[in-house]
């Protein structure tokens, strides 16, 4: 007979989660900066630190360009490493994050994702994070507390057998400060699912290497060449770490999630927890009234899993992607939809795709416009890019 | 020379070996070498003392040139003097001289 074992179940905030995450994953070295959505995450580890819960080294820095900084160096020594940042702190980071993927390192970060000055302000949409899009890291967009906990375990786990650092985003805000019930794992098991890989080369005084050289001409490209075979290689590696995280602990989400899509027409595309959860109302709403909606959420967005978007999106008949991000001046303003878009291209598939831009600066998303996405797939299928919510 | 293959090179660019820059000789791009003419040179060591790549070399040893008799000679290292002309510029007897490369 197998022991059922109690669960252990929290109430917590996303940023909590991703805390508790930290603690079992026991991280060495943690650089701490506060910026808003992201400061409750540092502030709970400072409090894990200061209680002996978790024994790391927990270093005050004086910007989110140190603290990258930071765990970059100790990173280099082979310590494992976290630190969190949103908004404007991934902008002064946006140098130092080149040059953490450049050298390699498998640093785990956290961005509750926020929107970008100018105009000030603090609340949450994607642009920060699609800032940071092109940088060599793996990135994840999580839609729930208990994702955003699970994927920071899986995080290190991925960045560790790839060498390369990877982000954990979520909503700022609509997920980073509301509560939810998170499952947390018997921290012994995480440690057995994260054991301390030996790195071939660290910085060690006993056997002296060099870290970050110069690189002329004939040396650079192929150096960023690695990094290109390296995000392939992620792609193929998250998944089996999903899946292995699924049978050691009960939990896997794939790198696309889907949402009634077995036998769907009209799908909507998203990620993040507020635009996913908005659109599975809507669908279920639209289900009630005769359209037959579903939904597809990109769970790993870089490396972006080509394949299994083009395979969810393979029966329906027209699909909308919605982003909480703006590419100023391109041809499509999504960036979600401009991935997808390319995809569908260098696949020979032609289908009408409407770009949908919503939830900028956390303007509110109803699930009565997501709904109105699914009739405007129906009674108009097209190829065009339209901003919702928005006074024009 | 074949250069080695993006997947044969060290992940993130690790120089893998300490000391591997000896290997590098960075005298490429001299201009101008400077010679020393060794019956002007006085012993007074400003050339070794300016360099500033380190590359003037003094030799220990019974060095006689002409009636006279030394215990110190400066030597230059052609492996990494980069022409800059320093030491032509500071020697007080004017004992090393600016040559084109050829």
């Amino acid at each position: 007979m197998q022991v059922q074992k109690t669960k252990h179940i929290e109430a917590l905030t996303t940023n909590y989660a991703v805390a508790y995450a930290v603690k079992a994953a026991d991280v060495d070295v943690i650089a701490v900066y506060p910026i808003t959505p992201q400061t409750t995450i540092v502030e709970k580890i400072s409090e894990f630190v200061a209680n002996g819960e978790l024994n790391a080294e927990l270093i005050h820095v004086e910007s989110e360009h140190s603290a990258l900084s930071a765990v970059v160096g100790a990173a280099a020594t082979g310590a494992r490493v976290f630190t969190a940042t949103s908004s404007q702190g991934l902008e002064l980071m946006h140098e130092v994050l080149h040059i953490a993927a450049g050298m390699r390192l498998p640093i785990v970060m956290a961005v509750p994702s926020r929107t970008l000055s100018a105009p000030i302000s603090i609340h949450g949409d994607y642009s920060d994070l699609m800032n940071a899009r092109d940088t060599g890291w793996v990135i994840y967009i999580a839609a729930s507390a208990q994702e955003a906990y699970d994927t920071v375990i899986q995080a290190f786990r991925l960045a560790e057998s790839v060498s390369l650092p990877v982000m954990v985003s979520y909503d700022g805000f609509l997920m980073s400060h509301t509560v939810e019930p998170v499952e947390l794992n018997d921290e012994e098991e995480v440690r057995k699912f994260l054991p301390r890989a030996v790195r071939p080369y660290t910085l060690n005084p006993k056997r002296p290497v060099t870290m970050g050289p110069l690189a002329s001409p004939d040396w650079y490209y192929e150096f960023k060449y690695q990094q290109v075979l390296a995000l392939k290689e992620a792609y193929k590696v998250a998944k089996e770490v999903d899946s292995e995280y699924g049978r050691r602990f009960g939990r896997s989400y794939g790198v696309v999630e889907t949402y009634r899509m077995e036998d769907a027409d009209y799908a909507i595309v998203a990620y993040g927890g507020a635009s996913y959860g908005n659109a599975r109302a809507a669908a279920d709403l639209a289900r009630k009234r005769g359209i037959a909606a579903g939904v597809v959420r990109v769970r790993l967005y870089r490396p972006f899993p080509t394949a299994d978007v083009l395979k969810a999106l393979d029966g329906v008949k027209a699909f909308a992607v919605v982003d909480r991000a703006i590419m100023f001046g391109s041809p499509a303003e999504g960036p979600l939809y401009k991935d997808i878009a390319t995809a569908m291209y260098m696949h020979g598939i032609d289908k009408p795709a409407l770009g949908v831009i919503h939830g900028i600066g956390q303007r509110t998303m109803y699930v009565e416009d997501m709904y109105k996405i699914y009739t405007m797939l129906r009674e108009n299928p097209r190829k065009e890019v339209v901003f919702l919510g928005v006074r024009v | 020379m074949t250069l080695s293959k993006a997947t044969e090179l060290p992940i993130g660019a690790v120089v893998t070996e300490p000391g591997s820059t000896r290997r590098n000789i960075t005298a490429g791009w001299r201009a101008l070498r400077p010679v020393i003419h060794d019956d002007r040179c006085v012993r007074c060591q400003l050339c070794w003392l300016y360099c500033p790549e380190g590359t003037i070399v003094e030799l220990k040893g019974i060095f006689k040139v002409g009636n006279r008799t030394y215990d110190t000679k400066y030597e230059i290292n052609y492996d990494y003097c980069k022409g800059c002309g320093i030491c032509a510029n500071e020697c007080p007897t004017k004992a090393i001289e600016m040559v084109p490369e050829t």
